[in-house]
This record gives structure tokens, sequence and C-alpha cells, in this order.
């Protein structure tokens, strides 16, 4: 019974080990040199240890943010960062997490292989966020064990096909190829940006055709971008605070200016240790999720990160970081309106996100499709994050929150099915499952009626 | 031989890349050590080549260094135009 006990507690329990054993059997699998079984293994058990380090030097600095910002404005002050809550859930959650990634990663084969939509869902980091996502709303919806983790696994697979096939209409357009697709989970914010380009825009009149200033690629370094809107964070609401304020209850005596600086500092600092445990995590699945994928789905679409599209309209990223920015700036002044928590409008969500917005909304409606689309994407990605926090904040990861659309979105939909009642989350997974099953069918029935 | 691939945060992209340049390079029968990071960390990685899209790269800066920038990063027959001149 012990040996048992160490098996399904200490082996399977330990989020950091499980993940390790998956990592070793899609190494194994592939045949890979021993060397490179034992290098990959251990790397990605590391990967997740990383993690968990990088989550106490943020939740160290987003602590301070957060008590000086409640006492500078009398509300409370979030920060999306889609690293620091996967980061702080692992403590809780780490190992229903990993199970619902890997089943996620399987149903999405297994979707793929049925039916006609043929993404394979690579950018790996998103399908762990949305894994994280998926347990923290199941479970606080009261579901656990194995309902937890096969449902959640369901709908991480079926989200995996969905996000990329109701963008790829579009990507084609973008890309100029039907071989790829996007896959990020920010895709019901470009969704909506590329059908608001089509409504009020004109794609004739492309974002490329003008000459917009380059110098503002310097912020896709994450580490750069992070320490500078961290940075002008603090020092306003350390100000807004008061000097003796931080100087006597929160920096212990130390310069105001210099302890915000060094706290801004700090966050990016611990962005940086769980971007770095993200990369080893997923250093080793992903290519073994690809290589069964293109295996057993022959005609695979690979759905790839939101870079990918940034080079067909480098201007159009421009536009829509900033027009995303602005619309997260009027955001924070309008949220408390609707007694809301106020989501500090950050710069990674808004660059990455606000940029592929700004692709779809041009290839749709050009200049003004990719300004119109890229502004209500900004205000989406801080009017959902404000809704879907209450839901959230039964598991303690107050102070900050995911900031892409579609974990806003999926969080919403799911939570306020649980809230009426658990088994009303089965019944919303399974009808989202259903959609590409049925969708194929119609397709097929079209195709008949055509051949007749 | 050493290829570091980067991107912005070093997660997404520059891994897709990585497994393109890996694809370029086993049809060419060559073998390297590939590897991806993010921008900041990339300045104090050693490598021999140095792989990113054309935008970010203007934002590598490092002295007498073999780059490829990259106008589609999704384009295998760029990847391979470009590494083919430096091998």
């Amino acid at each position: 019974m012990t040996f048992l006990n160490v098996i399904m507690k200490d082996i399977l329990g330990t989020p950091a080990i499980l993940i390790g054993l998956f990592a070793f059997i899609g190494l194994v699998a592939q045949k890979k040199e021993s060397s490179e079984v034992i290098s990959g293994t251990l790397k990605t058990i590391m990967g997740f240890v990383v993690l968990g380090a990088g989550a106490g030097v943020i939740v160290g600095s987003l602590g301070i943010f957060g008590q000086m910002f409640d006492h500078a404005f009398g509300i409370k002050g979030i920060i999306p960062n889609n690293e620091s809550v996967v980061a702080l859930a692992q403590k809780t959650l780490g190992k229903e997490t990993a199970l619902i990634m890997v089943l996620g990663m399987v149903f999405n084969i297994l979707i793929a292989k049925f039916t006609k939509f043929k993404y394979i869902f690579l950018t790996g980091h998103h399908t762990l966020f949305m894994a994280c996502l998926i347990s923290a709303i199941l479970s606080v919806s009261g579901i656990s064990g194995v309902g937890l983790v096969v449902g959640g696994g369901v709908l991480l697979g079926t989200l995996m096909v969905l996000s990329p096939a109701m963008l790829q209409k579009y990507t084609k357009e973008i890309t100029g190829t039907d071989d790829l697709a996007l896959g990020h989970f920010g895709s019901v914010g470009y969704f909506v940006s590329a059908n608001i380009g089509k409504m009020f825009g004109n794609k004739a009149h492309s974002t490329e055709s003008i000459n917009v200033p380059k110098n503002l690629s310097f912020l896709r370094d994450t580490s750069v971008s992070i320490s500078l809107t961290m940075s002008i964070l603090f020092f306003i609401v350390s100000i807004f605070a008061g000097k003796e304020f931080v100087e006597t209850t929160v920096s212990g005596g130390s310069n105001f200016i210099v302890f915000s600086f060094l706290k801004a500092i700090e966050f990016a600092a611990g962005v940086y240790i769980v971007l770095a445990g993200v990369r080893m995590l997923i250093a080793e699945i992903v290519p073994a999720f690809q290589g069964i994928a293109e295996k057993v789905v022959p005609n695979a679409k690979p759905a790839l990160d939101c870079p990918s599209v940034f080079p067909f309209a480098p201007n159009a990223t421009i536009i829509g970081f900033l027009c995303s920015f602005a619309a997260g700036l009027i955001s924070l002044f309008l949220l408390p309106l609707f007694h809301l928590s106020v989501i500090v409008p950050g710069l990674i969500p808004h660059f990455f996100c606000g940029a592929t917005a700004g692709v779809y909304g041009n290839i749709t409606g050009g200049k003004r499709g990719a300004i119109l689309g890229s502004f209500v994407h900004g205000m989406l990605i801080s009017f959902l994050p404000a809704l879907v926090l209450p839901l959230l904040e039964k598991l303690g990861f107050e102070g900050t929150t995911f900031g892409d659309a579609d974990f806003a979105t999926v969080g919403l939909l799911l939570g306020n099915a649980g809230k009426q009642n658990s088994t009303l989350i089965y019944v919303v997974i399974a009808i989202l499952l259903s959609i590409p099953f049925i969708l194929t069918m119609i397709k097929r029935d079209v195709k008949k009626v055509e051949a007749e | 031989m050493k290829i570091l691939v980067m991107c912005g945060n070093g997660l997404g992209s520059s891994f897709m890349m990585e497994l393109n340049v890996k694809k370029v390079l086993k049809k060419l029968g060559v073998t390297a050590e590939v590897d991806h990071t993010d921008l900041s960390s990339a300045k104090t990685v050693q490598a021999d080549i140095y792989v990113g899209a054309k935008d970010l790269m203007a934002n590598f800066k490092k002295d007498n260094i073999k780059r490829i920038e990259l106008e589609n990063i999704m384009d295998l027959n760029e990847i391979e135009r470009q590494l083919v001149a430096y091998l």
C-alpha cells in the first residue's frame, strides 16, 4: 500500500514530476538517444521548479503594489499578467493543470483527426495558461477529480481547434496560404477586430501604405517593456500614495522613488524567471506533440504564436498596439464607474495582442479597420478580465489576472454556468465539443449535394 | 556549430523558428545545436549564427556576428536560402 501511495501521491501528485514523466514518455516515443531523454526530462522538471521560484518574486512585488494602490486610490488595482497567475496557481492547481494540458493535446489531435478542422495548436505556453484557467474555473465551480481533469482536457482540446478555426478565413488572407493558422488565445479579440474592420473600414486603404515610425519595436523585448511600464506605474502609484506613507509603512525607511523603481524591476525579474521556466517546461513537450500530431493527422495545419503574422503588416502592429493601449488607458478611468476592479493596462497584452488585432483589423478594413478594431480590442481586454475577476478571487490570485481575451471569455462563460449549477458546465463543454463535428457533417452533406 | 533563434518573449515564435531551422538542417544533412531564447538573453549567449524576425533583429546589436534576418518567419525556403550562405 505504501508503494501505491508513493506512486499516486508523491509521483503523480507532484506536478513537476508528473510533467517530467510526460516529457520522458514523449522523448522515448520519438526514439531519442538516452542522453537526450535524460537531459530533456530533467530540464522539463527543472522548468516547473523555476516557474515556482519566479512566482515568489512576483508576489513580493505585487503585494507592495497592491498596498500602495489601495492607499492611494481606495480601490483595487489589478495587473493583468498571464505568467504571474499561472505561477501562482501552480501551488494549488499544479497537478490538475499538468494533466489538463496533456489531455488537451490528446483531444486536440483526436478532434483534428476526425473532423475537417485540422488545426494543431503549437503555442505551448498558451496551452499551459489555458489549462491553468480551466482548472481554476472548474475547481471554483465545485468540480474535482476525474471530472475536472477529463472535462477540462476535452474543453482545452476543443478550444485548441476552435480558436484557430474561427480566425482562419482572415489568417488565410493575411498570410496568403491555407497551410498555416494562428494559435493564440487572444482570438476572440482578433475576431472582433476583423469584424469591426469589415463593418467600418475599407481594406483598400491598407496601413502598409503609410509611414509609421518603427522605433517602438524595442518594446517587443519583454524584459525592457515590463521594466519600463512597471516603473512608470510604481512611480505614479507611490507618488499618489505619498512619500510619508510609503517610507513609514512599506519601504522600511528607504526613499520612496528608489524603492518603487527597485520593486518594479523585481516584478520584471519575476516574469523573466517565470518565462525561463515556461520555456524549459514546454521545450520537450511541444516537439513531441507536433511529432505525434504529424503522424496521426497527415494534413495537419500548425497553429502558431501571434508574432507569426506581424511581418505581413508591420505598420498595423504599431498602430494596433497604440490604439489598444489607448483604449486600456481610457478603460482605467471607466472601470470604477461600473464598480469593477481597475485593470492597469499592461504593455505585454496590449503589445502582442493589440498588434495582432491591428493586423486582423487591417486585412478587413485597412487603416480605419486597424484603428477601430484594435481600440475595441483594448476595451475588451480591460473589461473582460475585470468581469472575470470576482469568479477567480476565491482562489486567492488577488492582484493579478489573465491578460488575453480568450482566457477571460472562457472564464466568464464557464464561471457563470458553474454559478448556476456544476452540471451546466458539462453541458457547455459538450456543446463546444460538438461544434467541429456538426460543422464537418454539414460540409460533407453540402459536398454530397454538389456532387449529385 | 550553434544556432540561436530569438523573439520578444522567447517562448512561441522563436520556438517555432527553431523547429523550422532544425527541419532545414536535417534536409541539408547538417548537424548543429539549435536553441531559442528572448531578445535580452540572446545578447549574452555565444552562438555561431543568430536568427530572428527582421523587425526584431533591428534591436539586436552585436558586432561581428553572422545573422539571419527573416522577412517571413514561417517560410522554410527563406531560412534555407539564408542558412546555406553561411555553411
